[in-house]
């Protein structure tokens, strides 16, 4: 068994986690606080990684860009909020992922008018382009670890902001009860569109984070956003620290599955039937296990409702 | 009450017409490309009547309905693949595998609820899918030629033909939706439209709702599976692609559209969806730019969808 | 009386102008919309510079294009061809980059027995069994060119190798390509999920594990930048060679160049054609097209320029009788017309028989990145398929 290279999936598999959690986080919220399913939220992923690399190219700095951004993101999701979102909240779900799937084909086609048809690339930023030694000689990638710091630095912030502060208590409440809380006389939309902008933010960040590894281009949301569903609904819709485990488990057990998948398929299939299930499995896998939750536990691992 | 009938039975009757009579249209004019456009368009509005069974009037929102136009058209090409040309002998395969599949799936997914119920027939469609792109044998992604059409054994009716396919077509599309209509109004149709709206007590009068609604998916699958044998023998073609989530997506729409719960409606969302396709593609190459925005608008102003809407006009002039 | 008169007029019109056409309509199928389009734009500004450069003529004959957009989708592929049959009733048709759209559509371009023409994809199934008198590819089959990937790498020596490509037809062909000639020892292969994997995180941890002396990809499009950023952020650059075919293209380039991405200077690939072949033909192309759009033309653009010069050599050959298909075919055949790959033959199941050459990122004169040739690899090479190919 090779340790290192069990270690530096791991790793892999955590900083998959993390930028899965990022987008889960502001998906969750959404689903949970408004009820609104939002299938545009790879859109906004795919938005903040344009807008960022728009930033980045502009003043040549990849952390300038991402500050410049940032704010950018929480307008947007705002805006979003308050034209298309506002006025489907008394809609059934269904009519919510229709009309955010009408979003996704337009915001794809907007991208590749407002930009170069194939997309944007960026530079690594200098410090971080290269490998850092780790113990035990595992050699990283030092920008990968960053994603990693990332991730759980908005963790904590999150659950700093959910547990500690006022605001952070009407989210939760409005997560378990939402009526309640509106009778309770809080301003439910300017709530609302805080969430929102929040979840935009995140979705956003995670975009930017990504643009030196993959580029900005048309689409690349669509490819995110099905494990991000895949990821709250293991986590339990609403529950922040459901999508953070979630995000987490998911994220390695997508990386550990592809790594290590075929090797296992060769203990008990001969080499040609080893290689052509091991691409197959591996892509079912995370199907598979969401599935697996599901049936053992319905509501996901940590449902914020009571009851 | 007469005349909101008219309005939109005037519709239906047009629509019939026009699939009926468009080849001898479109050979009058000269225009044999709408003949084959035509066809497409009754195959996916076949599937979108198998998909507003549950959908439109069990409320099940299955995002991979599709699959089972995959499992319709793989099982006639493969079949052509191994030189079994004959459709008795593909058809029901095809028809006895998507049964198969639709009891398998629904079995797993009918115990979920909502957006779980969306995730689990989506990751089901695309386990199917990704199963489809490993199969190296059948052309993987490349997909599958079909040389042969299925062979009935009969030179009087040969789906090579043009017209006898077409009215192939036609006949299952009516088909379609007589039983469409003969389900709903009897005793099981609307034990399952009662538990759309209340499910405790549809229950509580004692119906079983899953056995109920177990067996309207597996009716819906089937269904869905002969569309993808006409779909097969249409365009001599099959890939994986017909099962990715996203035409479970397009399927969707075209019931809202049309009119979710309606006999007619998931035909009328067919017959736009397509033309409003063929027609802004080519004004221009950034159609997507009006079309996502025309399926907010829709969802967002168009309550009843295209049926609703017809149904309204004709009110309007009591 | 008048009007008996106006009709035979306009019947002997008909009459004139079926026998002999003054123009020749041509469908050319590529992908227009999605992000691919930047691919069939290329293809698009390939078709129209050749026009250009032949004024807008085949022989006695005026040219007119009308393009299909497959949407990078089969059933829109055939869709679109069969409007261009069908509607258009265009005489000839050609195009297509994707396998796939080209397996859905070829039947109704071949069962209305019009010529159909592949300007890229090349799948194996028209080469070998599915071969049909009237189709032909002026591009290559998808062999080849990893076959000729697989003839370098032993060139230079390489003991042990890893592969990573996706796990479509494609990629599944291109793998199976270096397989037939590479001598040496795979000691890893991952295909990955396509087109949603675009994080190769694990695989890159593998290959650092595995340490092979080299490393083989395809990965077409957006991949190929995404892909060799990460293998930088690995530690693998400058470590352990790349190799790669239809990753690094004219198209990409310019993108690596904008993110900087100076470690893909040096990597090699193969290919039939290259932008400093150094034929007539060839120079002019490049120049003009340079001169054109600011940038070097990929071999996308290539092979829809050839196109359009092997057809007019189809048509030259019948004087403009589009209705003489056998006279067309058997000039097509003949492949007499100055190619930007230089000289070639046509082979029997109508795939090029033609060389391949290693090439090498490099920066031009002015700057840009480019690639360029180095070697002949795979001389006048028929692909593999052409024995089972029995021509209907």
């Amino acid at each position: 068994m090779d340790w290192i290279l069990l270690a530096e999936q791991g790793l892999n598999g955590l900083q998959l986690g993390a930028l899965l959690f990022l987008i889960a986080a502001g998906l969750t919220l959404t689903f949970g606080i408004m009820d609104f399913v939002n299938l545009a939220h790879g859109s906004l992923y795919m938005l903040g990684a344009f807008v960022g690399a728009t930033f980045m190219l502009w003043t040549g700095s990849f952390f300038a860009g991402i500050l410049l951004a940032l704010p950018l993101m929480f307008v947007i999701g705002a805006l979003l909020e308050m034209t298309v979102v506002r006025s489907l909240y008394q809609r059934h779900h269904l009519d919510h992922v229709l009309a955010t799937f009408g979003l996704i084909l337009f915001f794809n086609e907007l991208v590749q008018v407002v930009w170069p048809l194939d997309g944007l690339n960026v530079p690594f930023p200098a410090r971080f382009d290269g490998t850092v030694e780790l113990a035990f000689g595992i050699e990283y990638s030092a920008f990968r670890l960053m994603i990693i710091a990332v991730g759980l630095l908005v963790a904590v912030s999150l659950w700093v902001l959910v547990a500690k502060t006022r605001a952070g208590m009407l989210i939760r409440a409005g997560a378990s009860n939402r009526k309640m809380v509106s009778a309770l006389g809080v301003n439910i939309r300017l709530l609302f569109s805080l969430v929102f902008g929040i979840g935009a933010v995140l979705a956003g960040l995670a975009g930017m984070l990504v643009t030196p590894v993959l580029g900005a281009t048309s689409g690349m949301g669509e490819q995110i956003i099905i494990l991000a569903f895949v990821v709250i609904v293991i986590g339990g819709i609403g529950s922040v620290r459901g999508a953070f485990i979630a995000a987490v488990v998911t994220g390695l057990v997508d990386t550990l599955g592809r790594s290590f998948l075929d090797v296992l398929l060769l203990a008990f299939l001969p080499a040609n039937a080893a290689e052509a299930a091991g691409p197959a499995l591996s892509s079912m896998l995370i199907y598979l296990f969401m599935a697996t939750v599901l049936f053992l536990r319905p509501q996901g691992l940590f449902p914020p409702r009571g009851g | 009450m007469s005349s909101t009938a008219s309005v939109k039975a005037l519709f239906v009757t047009g629509v019939i017409a026009l699939c009926a009579l468009m080849p001898l249209i479109a050979q009058a004019a000269g225009q044999p490309y709408y003949v084959d456009l035509f066809m497409r368009m009754m195959i996916w509005a076949i599937a979108a009547v198998s998909l507003n069974l549950i959908l439109g009037y069990g409320g099940m929102i299955s995002f991979g309905h599709a699959v089972y136009l995959g499992v319709g058209a793989y099982t006639v090409g493969i079949c052509a693949y191994h030189e079994i040309e004959s459709a008795w002998i593909q058809w029901p395969l095809a028809l006895g595998f998507s049964a198969l599949v639709a009891l398998a799936f629904g079995v797993v997914s009918l115990r979920t609820r909502g957006v779980y119920f969306i995730m689990i027939t989506m990751a089901l469609a695309q386990m199917l899918y990704f199963l489809a792109v490993s199969a190296e044998e059948y052309g993987s992604d490349d997909g599958l030629i079909i040389y042969v059409r299925s062979f009935f054994g009969s030179r009087i009716y040969d789906l090579d033909e043009p017209l006898h396919l077409y009215y192939t077509i036609f006949v299952v599309l009516v088909g379609s939706l007589v039983l469409t209509k003969r389900l709903v109004e009897s005793r099981f149709g609307m034990v399952i439209r009662g538990a759309r709206s209340n499910e405790k007590r549809m229950e509580a009068m004692g119906f079983s709702i899953y056995r109920y609604r177990l067996v309207c998916f597996v009716i819906a699958g089937v269904l869905c599976g002969m569309a993808g044998i006409l779909s097969a023998n249409v365009e001599k073609f099959v890939s994986p692609d017909m099962m990715y989530w996203t035409k479970s997506g397009e399927l969707i729409f075209m019931v809202v559209l049309g009119g979710m719960g309606t006999v007619f409606g998931p035909v009328f969302g067919a017959v736009v969806f397509w033309l409003l396709s063929e027609l802004l593609s080519r004004l221009t190459e950034h159609w997507h730019l009006i079309f996502g925005p025309f399926l907010v608008l829709v969802v967002l102003f168009a309550r009843g969808g295209l049926d609703g809407l017809l149904a309204r006009i004709g009110a309007r002039d009591d | 009386m008048i009007r008996h008169v106006v009709v035979a007029v306009s019947a002997t019109a008909m009459w004139a102008t079926a026998a002999v056409a003054d123009s020749i309509k041509i469908g050319f199928v590529t992908t227009l919309t999605t992000p691919a389009a930047v691919i069939g734009n290329d293809m698009r500004d390939g078709v129209e510079l050749a026009l250009e450069h032949i004024g807008g003529k085949m022989g006695p004959l005026d040219v007119e294009i009308i393009y299909g957009d497959d949407e990078f989708n089969p059933q829109k592929g055939k869709q679109a061809t069969e409007r261009l049959v069908k509607q258009d009733q265009v005489d000839i048709v050609a195009g297509y980059i994707w396998s796939n759209v080209l397996l859905a559509s070829a039947n109704t371009v071949l069962d209305a027995g019009k010529i159909l023409i592949s300007a890229n994809a090349g799948p194996s199934q028209l080469a070998g069994e599915g071969c049909h008198k009237n189709y032909f590819n002026i591009s290559w089959q998808n062999d080849q060119t990893p076959m000729a990937l697989g003839k370098v790498l032993n060139e230079k020596g390489v003991k042990s190798l890893y592969v990573i490509a996706p796990n479509y037809a494609a990629g599944k062909n291109m793998v199976a390509g270096v397989e037939r000639t590479y001598l040496g020892n795979i000691v890893g292969k991952d295909m990955t999920k396509w087109p949603d994997q675009i994080d190769w995180a694990a695989e890159l941890s593998k290959v650092k594990a595995a340490a092979p002396e080299a490393v083989f990809i395809f990965y077409p499009g957006k991949h190929g930048p995404a892909f060799i950023s990460q293998y930088k952020q690995a530690g693998l650059e400058g470590k352990i060679p790349l190799y790669s075919v239809y990753t690094l293209d004219s198209i990409s380039l310019p993108r690596f160049q904008q993110a900087a991405m100076e470690g893909v200077m040096g990597t090699m690939m193969t290919q039939f054609w290259a932008p400093d072949l150094p034929n007539e033909q060839n120079k002019r192309f490049v120049a003009d097209f340079k001169k054109k759009h600011g940038r070097y033309p990929s071999f996308y653009a290539a092979q829809s320029y050839d196109s359009i010069f092997f057809i007019k050599s189809a048509v030259e050959a019948v004087q403009g009788d589009l209705g003489n298909v056998d006279g067309m075919r058997a000039a097509l055949e003949k492949a007499d017309f100055p190619s930007v790959r230089g000289e070639f033959t046509m082979g029997p199941n109508h795939y090029p028989i033609q060389n391949f050459y290693s090439r090498e990122v490099v920066v031009d004169e002015e700057g840009n990145w480019t690639t360029a040739v180095r070697d002949v690899v795979l001389k006048n090479h028929q692909d593999p398929y052409a024995a089972d190919c029995k021509m209907r």
